[in-house]
């Protein structure tokens, strides 16, 4: 349903972020985009979320063209982002605004049981740590019911805790409405743990070097067995096995 | 004896804030300490004759002074002639201020035609502006308005302007990200942001409106504050200008409050040092 065609952007000091990308994602499938820093992962990210213009190339949303933000995409950032000003409930209301004050606090309140925070409706963003501030972050995304949701590291500012939880968090609220997912990260595991497929991305300029498919049904047991060899396999793939000093 | 437990997943717990209790009177009492203490020591100096009480009239003296214009009536007389106009020209200045730094904020090309002129003339010192605005608008209200308008004007176009270019760019794109209108950004993101900074702009832009006014006032007022202050020059009276200086104070201290109080309710999100342990 989320389409890259020969998507690729040049930025005005030449810098050519991405080369012809290609890249058909499923309805309610979940991609997860890894590579190292440089190769344009969250260029792509960012022209899907209409935030920048591509160079070349068009991106289509069931069909319609993406030039600017579209109402069926959602994004969350790297930071949380939060309107410091609002409360907990009035940042996960933002983009329901228009809504009638019943739906728009029915929402609200299902999506802060979501992410496990309805007590926290009434607090100031300053009072939240950060692994709480990101889901109120991804609670005010999925407010929205966008169709597709595109995550930029979200949990890379998080420590491997926080961050492990997160993620079943965000396999969970999935489950609920199945969006589509758009997930750029630089943690090769949580790729694992959650992606259908794993798109890896090389830079100079930024083109995609591999896609690999992941079978295993989830949830997927970071301790089990099966998972260790996919992760050895996945490595293997991206050339990251034994370091080149020997 | 507080016990000790986990706390469950998803608990927090918010460090007490120690504060004192709204309404505390110490800070207040603690303000007070420094001038009131001052003034008794200055009077006990005077009346045990080791200081001459006729350059700097003894507390006791200032007070009778402000007794009598009280009485009579020119207390009031001079306080609310200066009052109006501060509120005048700061009302004034406050809009034209907030225009033109929206503006300068929104469009590049409005910064480059307006940003270097004001700078200019924000370095112009008041009192070189009074003989000029006596020459074009007379030397009744309107000059003194124009001047002290002009005087708060510039700062909060500063701080307008500089609020806005400092609003972060991640949040404008949470609002992009959300379709929101260019009208919408600005009302519900952009005003809200900018708030805390351009509040510190009114507040510098109030107190350079009193000094303005005593400058419009010293350059030909029959009326005021700063006008009680030149007749207490040239007719020798000492204690009346130090009457008029404490009114200033006391004024341009309460106008001051008034205004933290106005806008505190819509900055009691902030995280800073001031809403935090005091």
């Amino acid at each position: 349903m989320l389409t890259f065609e020969h998507v690729s952007k040049t930025y005005a000091t030449g810098a050519q972020a991405l080369d012809d990308i290609c890249l058909g994602v499923e309805e309610a499938e979940i991609v997860a985009v890894i590579g190292a820093s440089g190769c344009g992962k969250s260029t792509l990210l960012r022209l899907a979320a209409g935030l920048d213009r591509a160079s070349g190339g068009r991106i289509r949303v069931d069909g319609d063209e993406v030039a600017a933000p579209h109402p069926a995409i959602g994004i969350v950032f790297q930071e949380p982002r939060l309107f410091a000003w609002l409360t907990v409930a009035q940042n996960v209301a933002f983009s329901i605004a228009h809504l009638p004050r019943r739906d728009r606090e029915a929402r609200v309140a299902v999506a802060l049981e979501g992410v496990g925070l309805a007590d926290h409706a009434d607090r100031w963003p300053r009072a939240l740590s950060g692994g709480q501030a990101q889901r109120i972050a991804l609670a005010r995304a999925l407010v929205a019911r966008p169709r597709a949701l595109l995550l930029d590291e979200p949990f890379s500012a998080l420590d491997a805790f926080t961050r492990a939880d997160l993620q079943d968090q965000l396999l969970a609220l999935w489950a609920d409405a199945r969006p589509t997912l758009l997930l750029v990260t630089h943690d090769i595991e949580e790729a694992l743990v959650l992606a259908d497929r794993v798109v890896v991305m090389r830079p100079h300029p930024g083109r995609i070097a591999a896609i690999l498919k992941i079978e295993a049904a989830r949830p997927r047991d970071r301790l089990a067995q099966e998972f260790e060899e996919l992760k050895r396999e996945a490595l293997r793939v991206l050339g990251l096995g034994r370091s080149a000093a020997a | 004896m507080s016990e000790a437990r986990l706390l469950a997943a998803g608990e927090t717990i918010e460090a007490p804030v120690r504060r004192p209790a709204r309404g505390s009177l110490r800070p207040l009492l603690l303000g007070f300490l420094l001038p009131v203490g001052a003034a008794i020591l200055w009077e006990i100096a005077v009346r045990t004759g080791l200081a001459q009480g006729r350059l700097a009239p003894p507390p006791s003296k200032i007070a009778a002074t402000l007794s009598e214009l009280a009485a009579n009536g020119d207390l009031w007389l001079h306080a609310r002639a200066t009052l109006a106009r501060v509120a005048a020209g700061f009302a004034l200045g406050v809009l034209a201020g907030t225009l033109f730094g929206a503006l300068a904020g929104a469009s590049r090309v409005a910064r480059a035609l307006l940003d270097p002129t004001l700078q200019g003339l924000r370095a112009i010192p008041s009192i070189a502006w009074a003989p000029l605005f006596i020459l074009w608008l007379g030397i009744f209200e309107t000059s003194k308005v124009a001047l002290i308008a002009v005087g708060v004007a510039l700062p909060i176009y500063l701080g307008t302007l500089g609020a806005i270019l400092a609003v972060d760019r991640k949040i404008i794109e949470v609002g992009r990200s959300f379709r929101l209108s260019g009208f919408a950004l600005a009302r519900r993101i952009l005003l809200p942001a900018v708030l805390p900074h351009y509040v510190i702009a009114l507040r510098s832009g109030l107190g350079l409106g009193w000094m303005f006014v005593v400058a419009a006032e010293f350059m030909g007022a029959s009326e005021g504050l700063g006008y009680l202050l030149v007749d207490a020059q040239q007719l020798g009276k000492p204690a009346q200008m130090i009457a008029a200086i404490l009114v200033f104070a006391v004024l341009g201290k309460t106008t001051d409050a008034l205004l933290v109080a106005a806008v505190a309710p819509f900055l009691r999100w902030q995280d800073t040092m001031a809403n935090t342990e005091a």
